[in-house]
């Protein structure tokens, strides 16, 4: 690449600067009398700034985060465990995995959004309806990728650890196992951001905490600046939820050619 | 069958089946069908405790095929093969498989690849990292040890392979175009390397190669094999040639030239079937 760390850095704030320029010229200077973004549906960067501190000067604040973090850390940590085991034991038995096909296909083509009334239903509105939701989004994720993992190890890598003496259960530990997570590894940004649309989509239908909820009700009683702020804090939320999974990825995935020559 | 003999392959047969075919890979037995390939038929082979046999032949004639008959991947259809005067059954566990594609697993770092074998077999972990350090610097990649595969060249890793399987100082050696992707420079200096660690413990070695000088300059015998399918083995040629031999100055050897000209005579035939084979 021919830009250094710097430039790119400048270029990035140069494209939120202008269009929070926009934004603040659109919300703020009539222009020929008219408002292009009027505040009542656009608000302004600095109302919505201002009730960012605001937010942040309270307490209510880390609640609706810690709520969201707890459903999106639950329903990965749920999802991946099952989609490991499962696609672990369906790539292990061709029989199970012949059998299910279909029904594996079925459930993940159903658009998860139409689970989430059922899951209150069952769950109650608390935060497992939620976790429910991101499971049913994670699990698919990991599952595939897994079974995939277990698939595609090399034959010759396989036939090696075989001829080193390695038992079937040597050769989980030692050749199926790793293949198998590094592949989920793959999926980790994927699979933590669908944990993290599971728990907003659930706390936007129906809760009572949570950043969803916040932006909900915020747009309950037309405070756009409200569902801006919310907004706003969601994306930095997941920007630091990105950047943890990239942190995990690069320790655990030493080994991998791709990751350990990225620069991003 | 008198015990030293370490490899005997005799009179086998190895058929690939179509999908859906009897069996599935080459592990049934009976005759070939419609849609099967017929790899080896009857091809017998003999490598004595501690001698150094080469097969040379045209690609895709089959010398994968019976290296992995005599390491126990594949099951013959018909024949037998033993070691050590006893019929295999199931995986050949007296012998180090040297594969000819990468077989390190990409995820352990140099030395706990090479350590592997020996923590499988219950040896503490320590003990069997010290062994592999050792193993690591007998194959000149002393420091080595903590990179990752891919981290490594074409070479570093073929080394790394052999300290794989030598750690585990089986009695037979079973290598498949070990020196294959790298250069002639390469090649000759882990010739040497080879033949160094072959003197220390006289092995068995069954070494494949397409690359007759390097089969000559290495080996006790050169087999033969002629181009597929039902490929065999044609030819067995005793290489007469002093050792200690250093891989390079041996190509000087009047003795080498009369022998490589004795057999590419033979060679060049198959090698010319196979191509007209290919391009047909
Ligand atoms: N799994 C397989 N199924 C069907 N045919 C195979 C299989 N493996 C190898 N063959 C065929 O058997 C022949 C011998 O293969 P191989 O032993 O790999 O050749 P070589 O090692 O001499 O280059 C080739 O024609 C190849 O196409
Ligand atoms: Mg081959």
């Amino acid at each position: 690449m021919t830009f250094s760390k710097r430039t790119l850095l400048a270029l990035q704030i140069l494209v939120a600067v202008v269009a929070l320029g926009i934004w603040h010229v659109g919300s703020s200077v009539p222009i020929f009398g008219v408002y292009f973004l009027p505040k009542f549906f656009f608000s302004t960067p600095w109302d919505v700034a201002a009730r960012i501190v605001k937010l942040f000067s309270g307490t209510l604040i880390w609640k609706h985060l810690g709520i969201t973090l707890t459903e999106t850390l639950l329903a990965f940590v749920i999802g991946a465990g099952g989609g490991v085991l499962i696609g672990f034991w369906f790539a292990r038995r061709p029989l199970i995995n012949a059998v299910f096909d279909p029904y594996v296909k079925m459930a993940n083509a159903l658009p998860r959004v139409v689970l989430a009334p059922i899951f209150m239903l069952w769950l109650g509105l608390g935060i497992w309806s939620k976790v429910a939701l991101g499971v049913t989004l994670v699990f698919f994720i990991v599952f595939f990728n897994v079974y995939q993992g277990v698939k595609e190890v090399s034959q010759t890598v396989l036939a090696n650890a075989r001829m080193l003496g390695m038992t079937e259960k040597q050769l989980f530990r030692h050749v199926y196992w790793p293949s198998a997570l590094s592949w989920m590894f793959s999926s980790l940004h994927t699979s933590v951001g669908f944990a993290l649309v599971g728990a907003v989509v659930g706390e936007y239908l129906g809760s009572a905490a949570g950043l969803g909820y916040m932006i909900h009700e915020a747009e309950g009683v037309f405070d756009t600046t409200g569902v801006f702020a919310g907004m706003v804090i969601l994306a930095a939320f997941v920007l630091v939820v990105d950047g943890v999974v990239t942190a995990i990825e690069r320790r655990l995935l030493v080994w991998r050619p791709d990751t350990a020559g990225r620069n991003g | 069958m008198p015990p030293d003999i370490a490899v005997s392959l005799e009179q086998i047969d190895i058929i690939y089946r179509a999908q859906g075919n009897a069996g599935g890979g080459a592990r049934d037995s009976g005759p070939a069908q419609a849609g099967d390939y017929h790899a080896v038929s009857q091809a017998t082979l003999v490598v004595h405790a501690g001698e150094f046999v080469s097969i040379v032949g045209p690609t895709g004639c089959g010398k994968s095929t019976l290296l992995n008959a005599a390491a126990g991947l594949l099951r013959p259809a018909n024949g037998s093969v033993s070691i050590f005067g006893v019929p295999l059954a199931g995986l050949n566990a007296q012998a180090g498989y040297l594969f000819q594609q990468d077989a390190l697993m990409p995820w352990k770092t140099a030395l706990d690849n090479v350590a592997i074998g020996l923590e499988v077999a219950g040896i503490d972990v320590a003990t069997a990292r010290d062994k592999a350090e050792h193993w690591l610097a007998q194959v000149g990649l002393q420091g080595f040890g903590a990179r990752y595969p891919h981290q490594l060249s074409g070479g570093q890793r073929k080394r790394v392979g052999l300290a794989q399987v030598l750690i585990r100082n089986p009695d037979i050696l079973l290598m498949d175009e070990p020196f294959g992707p790298l250069d002639a420079q390469t090649r000759q200096i882990m010739g040497n390397l080879l033949l160094g660690l072959w003197a220390q413990e006289r092995k068995a070695v069954l070494f494949v190669t397409h690359d007759l000088e390097e089969a000559i300059a290495l080996s006790d015998r050169v087999v033969i094999m002629s181009s597929g399918p039902k490929a065999t083995i044609i030819g067995d040629y005793p290489i007469g040639l002093a050792r200690p031999r250093d891989a390079m100055d041996v190509r000087l050897d009047p003795g080498f030239h009369a022998i490589h000209k004795a057999i590419w005579e033979q060679l060049r035939g198959e090698v010319m079937k196979a191509y007209q084979g290919v391009s047909a």
